[in-house]
């Protein structure tokens, strides 16, 4: 059994990489009449909706509860839809796959990628608010895009697993769906971390979405940088799950030809 | 280059389960620990052929006699499970209508998205984008969505892609059906032009008088298995049943 070719694929990733950005958007966009307005419509109405309920409803006594939850939101909401969206993106893209030779990598890694530009738009619609609310920007700030770049290698990694599951199993994004289901109980989005049960505290240590949710409220809310046993934690099963996904990808490649 | 064949498949075989079940987890548990493939079924069953550089070859054979399947390994896009396969130059495959087109973009929009898949540079693509539109003769649609072009034009499209983007190997699967005859003229030109060059040419089509002109070489497969190589001409002759074998 072997294979060779005397010409690896030596192309250029960048502009492979930007033609495939390019294409999502424009394959996303050009059909839409609200277009990137979106992006800053989901989370406010979903931001609305939770301050209702946990103000008037179950009220929690939280300040700045809008701001507080939309910390939770915006970075929960940019991993579950990369995450799933990831997922289907080597199925999605099949009619490329079975007609070109390029690294396949390249597929669900760009399809996480374009969902950074709603990250970013939502994260400065999260900043506006935080500034609303009162808050003043400090130097702290600069922790955003670390933690946030933490989270989108972690997501990478899921996407190029799963997608690469998904050729095999079909059904693996509805194990997705349900799984971002369970997040978002899970992840103290609505809640604070503070009012867990101590016996609980190892459950949400190694999650790197609360994590990443705990480190946004540390620097936007609490004024303060997010711990050091924090982010050296984010950072390594960040790099771990990146790792163990790109290793899952190589094992299955192979046969992603005759599944797809 | 030259020292080595174009093409060189000694051996090779590619098996699929038959078993409409395999997607199911049971399957692919067992496939994990090692099991074989249940109701194996050969696509390519032992196929040994060399190609040199500069030849142009025929590969014919039934609807399910694993063309195609042939085709996917030269095109590096799957894996061999006996046998190995050598390939040595740079491919550009046109794979049924299409090639990988998607009907939201452009005709502009694919050709770039198509050009970086083949793993050309943003340069080499804004130096080749003029020659590949004109040789479409796609004209003022070219700025349009993929959906609104006729098959004839995307497959138009499609091989002006795959021919200006200077492989060393074509492969071409049933892309003359559709073309007009002056399409089909300028395609002929543009091949004789390639062989001229010392480029290698694979080509699928049920149109013999095409790979009359086109090749001169033929592979026949039947059920997987190479049945018959040799000059294009007679093997035509023998696969039409106008000779007997």
């Amino acid at each position: 059994m072997a294979h060779s070719f005397s010409a690896t694929w030596s192309g250029d990733y960048r502009f492979l990489l930007t033609n495939l950005l390019l294409k999502d958007f424009r394959v996303r966009y050009r059909n839409m009449s609200l277009g990137f307005g979106w992006s800053v419509a989901s989370p406010l109405v979903m931001m609305a909706v939770l301050t209702f309920i946990f103000t008037w409803i179950f009220p929690t006594g939280q300040p700045h509860f809008p701001a507080f939850v939309l910390c939770g939101l915006v970075p929960f909401n940019f991993f579950a839809t990369s995450w799933v969206m990831g997922t289907v993106s080597l199925v999605g893209n099949a009619h490329l796959i079975k007609r070109t030779r390029f690294p396949r990598e390249i597929i669900p890694v760009s399809t996480v990628l374009a969902n950074c530009i709603h990250f970013a738009i939502q994260i400065a619609l999260l900043l506006a608010l935080v500034l609303l609310s009162g808050f003043s920007p400090s130097r702290n700030w600069l922790w955003i895009p670390v933690v946030a770049g933490f989270e989108l290698v972690f997501v990478c990694g899921l996407a190029v697993m799963f997608s690469a599951l998904d050729v095999y199993v079909r059904d693996m994004h509805y194990i997705v769906e349900s799984a971002n289901t369970v997040l978002f109980w899970m992840v103290p989005i609505f809640y604070s971390f503070t009012i867990i049960p101590e016996r609980f505290h190892e459950l949400y240590r190694f999650n790197p979405v609360a994590a990443v949710v705990m480190a946004f409220r540390n620097v936007l809310l609490d004024g303060r940088a997010p711990a050091d046993t924090l982010l050296w934690r984010l950072a390594f099963v960040s790099s771990l799950t990146f790792g163990i996904g790109l290793l899952v990808f190589r094992g299955l490649k192979r046969r992603f030809y005759d599944y797809l | 280059m030259t020292s080595h064949p174009a093409i060189e498949f000694s051996g090779v075989s590619k098996m699929y389960s038959r078993s409409a079940d395999r997607k199911l987890l049971r399957s692919h548990v067992e496939g994990w620990f090692g099991r074989k493939l249940r109701d194996p079924f050969y696509a390519l069953r032992g196929v040994s052929f060399t190609l040199d550089h500069c030849q142009s070859v025929a590969v014919l054979g039934a609807n399910g006699a694993g063309k195609s399947t042939l085709l996917s390994l030269v095109a590096g896009l799957s894996e061999p499970d006996e046998g190995t396969v050598r390939v040595n130059g740079r491919v550009a495959a046109l794979l049924e209508l299409g090639s990988g087109f998607h009907p939201d973009l452009t005709g502009i929009e694919n050709v770039k998205l198509n050009a970086s898949l083949l793993g050309l540079s943003r340069r080499r693509t804004e130096e080749l984008l003029p020659h590949i539109v004109d040789f479409s003769g796609i004209a003022e649609f070219i700025h349009q969505p993929l959906r609104t072009y006729s098959s004839g034009m995307i497959m138009r499209l499609g091989f002006s892609v795959a021919v200006n983007v200077d492989p060393d190997i074509l492969i071409l699967d049933e892309v003359f059906a559709v073309g007009d005859q002056a399409f089909q003229a300028r395609c002929h030109e543009k091949i004789i032009e390639f062989k001229k060059a010392g480029k290698t040419m694979l080509c699928v089509s049920h149109a013999s008088a095409t790979l009359h002109q086109l090749c001169d070489r033929a592979l026949w497969l039947d059920h997987g298995q190479l049945v018959m190589d040799g000059p294009v001409d007679d093997v035509i002759a023998i696969y039409e049943g106008r000779v007997p074998r």
